[in-house]
């Protein structure tokens, strides 16, 4: 399969007054050309830096994207200026955040909101833009897109912004959608409906995604493959059915334990013994080892190297080599 | 017409509002026990017969409810009493001394508001860089200098070492003032062509309004420097970066006009206290606006022309807060006024 980005190395850490938070220690990852690939993970671990820093959003002070490459369409997007960045931000990568609410500005109305991303990036005029808005809303099911041009976001139900959002982010036919927690914040219901949209719009615009989640029956039900994250690592990735039916790491065995049944919703995963580790001052060697129940001595003094399982499949453990 | 009943409906709210107001400070100078009519009269040695027709003029013999429902029947026809102290009606006395104020204020203000906005958001775009720390400076100053000492420091600095900037009150005693129209001296200068006048009227208008401005353009720095902050931090500007806009756009367009919210309102209040009066900066200047006024018949217990100020700055208040209010409905489209 052919790849559409492809991060290397990303290390992201934030000096903060308390210490360095080491979020992301080396980060590798590929999202093929039209796919979904799942990103799960404990609440701290780092998903939504690696997606801000994808999107080179990660705001300085107090974060620094300090190494690695992210390979996108053939650029390393570490790499280009800050303007050639503007014109992939929006048009080429797009992102849905966790609270649709706060995330639309309050004093615009949604049809200006969404036309302001169309205008910047397609060549088109004001008319064209609205035409082109309204399709969007319509594409992603909202009622009464007319109306919903002219209103305000705190007119609207919680569903319905984030459908507002999901338009506004797909409004320029990205190649890759980010979409970080899109419907933690919604009601059971409308988080069915939402992720539908999403799942369906992104195939007919034949974009790919990142979906970054808690929830592992939503990566059963949309991804294609899954990533595995603990504490600014990518312990473990697979396709869902590798993942799913033959989880390697400790931990992903631990995420799997937490689920009795795959289509059961579970709210957060935090079945597994211990606490999320202060990245600041994170273990040594795998920083999962206080945690696990498989943990050697080398476990505590270096990094487990990644190793594969099968095709597609790898492990981050000393359990599957590495260690002698 | 939804806006225009809940402008309606907030100027009806003026009459409970000055019926507490008028019978607070009604009821404050009634019962301090001087005699007035006595002190009017021209104190110890005063003639009776003139202190028993004072007495008689101000129903000061009839039961206090009863001088309250004169009042309260003079001030619906406009009628504000008599100032014993100035000798002349109370209406026109703050016809007189409004203006001055007015015109002070409204040019503090017009120094103050726009170079706190802007420096402001400066300080918060660049946070923790040299410019934010002397803007924050300037801000801690403003707040933090007392007024009466600035006013001293920059009289002794352009008044007397470089005497280049008048002190003796709103023109040079050589020059005539220009023909009544507004009052506003720079305006009606301008006006009837009174270059003399003007020049004048701007020299000595510098000092004190500096002094004025200084003092608000702390506040309202500080306040747009925090709320820019706090909003350049949220999840709508984050959208707005992850759209692709120039930074520019994001803070201008996205970030300026929800920061500008609570500017307003800071602003809009600043304004209205400051249209009451800056009583220390009229006192130290020599300049014959509403607060002098007030302290003056305060002083000479000259209870009618407290009054009637007392009303005039619960009107202004009233007023500017309901501009305040239209305002903030225009930039925030949360609020709908009249629902
Ligand atoms: N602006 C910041 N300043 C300091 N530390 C930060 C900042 N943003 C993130 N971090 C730290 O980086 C680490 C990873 O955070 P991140 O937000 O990526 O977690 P997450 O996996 O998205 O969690 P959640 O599931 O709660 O969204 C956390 O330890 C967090 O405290
Ligand atoms: S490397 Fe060691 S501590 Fe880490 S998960 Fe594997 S066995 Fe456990
Ligand atoms: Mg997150």
């Amino acid at each position: 399969m052919e790849d559409l980005l492809k991060v290397r190395g990303l290390k992201t850490y934030f000096y903060t007054y308390e210490g360095v938070v080491k979020a992301l220690e080396g980060i590798n990852l590929d999202i093929y050309k039209g796919e979904s690939l799942g990103l799960v993970g404990e609440t701290g671990c780092g998903k939504s830096v690696t997606a801000l820093s994808i999107m080179r959003l990660i705001q300085w002070p107090p974060g620094k994207i300090i190494d690695g490459e992210i390979h996108f369409n053939g650029k390393d997007l570490l790499k280009i200026s800050e303007e050639e960045m503007r014109k992939i931000r929006g048009a080429e990568i797009s992102m849905i955040f966790q609270e649709p609410m706060s995330s639309l500005n309050p004093v615009f109305t949604i049809g200006s909101q969404i036309m302001e991303a169309i205008t910047l990036h397609q060549n088109v005029n004001k008319k064209e833009a609205e035409e082109k808005a309204i399709e969007m809303l319509n594409l992603v099911r909202m009622p009464d897109p007319e109306k919903v041009m002219n209103q305000y976001p705190h007119e609207l139900s919680g569903g319905m912004q984030q459908r507002a959002m999901i338009a506004m982010a797909l409004s320029c036919r990205p190649s890759l959608l980010i979409a970080d927690e899109p419907t933690t914040a919604l009601d059971v219901t409308v988080q069915a409906q939402i992720l539908d949209v999403i799942q369906r719009v992104n195939k007919e615009l034949d974009s790919s995604m990142l979906l970054i989640t808690h929830d592992l029956g939503v990566v059963a039900q949309i991804c294609d493959r899954v990533a595995v994250m603990y504490a600014g690592y990518i312990v473990e990735i697979g396709t869902v059915k590798q993942i799913f039916k033959n989880p390697q790491h400790p931990y992903t065995k631990g995420l799997m334990n937490a689920i009795p049944k795959i289509h059961v919703k579970t709210k957060r995963l935090e079945v597994i013994r211990g606490v999320v580790p202060n990245l600041i001052t994170p273990p040594s060697g795998c920083r999962f080892h206080p945690r696990c129940d498989h943990a050697m001595d080398v476990c505590k003094k270096k990094v487990p190297p990644v190793t594969k399982v099968e095709e597609g499949h790898y492990v981050a453990c000393f359990l599957h080599g590495g260690a002698k | 017409m939804k806006l225009r009943d809940y402008i309606i409906r907030r100027l009806i709210l003026l009459i409970p509002i000055l019926l507490g107001v008028t019978l607070l400070t009604f009821t404050v100078s009634h019962i301090i026990p001087a005699d007035v009519a006595r002190v009017f009269a021209g104190g110890e040695k005063a003639n009776p017969e003139t202190i028993a027709r004072i007495r008689a003029e101000m129903h000061l013999d009839d039961p206090l409810y009863k001088q309250y429902y004169y009042y309260l029947n003079d001030l619906i026809h406009g009628n504000l009493g008599k100032s014993y102290s100035e000798n002349r009606p109370v209406v026109d006395a703050i016809k007189q001394y409004f203006p001055a104020t007015a015109e002070l204020t409204v040019l503090a203000m017009l120094l103050a508001i726009p170079i706190g906005i802007i420096t402001g958001i400066i300080s918060a775009v660049r946070r923790n860089q040299w410019i934010d720390h002397v803007t924050r400076l300037i801000a801690i100053t403003g707040v933090s200098i007392p007024i009466f000492w600035l006013a001293l420091m920059l009289q002794i600095a352009f008044a007397y070492k470089y005497p280049i900037l008048p002190l003796d009150s709103r023109l040079g005693i050589d020059v005539m003032a220009p023909k009544h129209i507004t009052g506003l001296y720079i305006f009606d200068s301008l006006v009837t062509g009174n270059f003399a006048a003007l020049k004048s009227s701007i020299y000595h208008l510098i000092l004190p309004a500096f002094t004025l401005g200084y003092a608000s353009l702390g506040i309202i720095l500080r306040i747009t420097r925090s709320s820019m902050l706090e909003i350049v931090r949220s999840d709508y500007i984050r959208t707005a970066r992850a759209k692709g806009l120039k930074e520019r756009t994001v803070i201008y367009k996205h970030a300026l006009r929800n920061a500008l919210i609570p500017t307003l309102t800071v602003s809009g209040l600043i304004f209205a206290g400051l249209l009451g009066g800056a009583v220390l900066t009229e006192t130290i200047f020599n300049w014959p606006g509403m607060g002098r006024f007030a302290v003056n018949a305060v002083n000479n217990l000259d209870f009618s022309s407290v009054m009637g100020f007392t009303v005039i700055m619960a009107i202004i208040m009233v007023t500017a807060n309901l501009i305040v209010d239209i305002l903030y409905s225009v930039l925030d489209p949360r609020i709908r006024l009249g629902e």
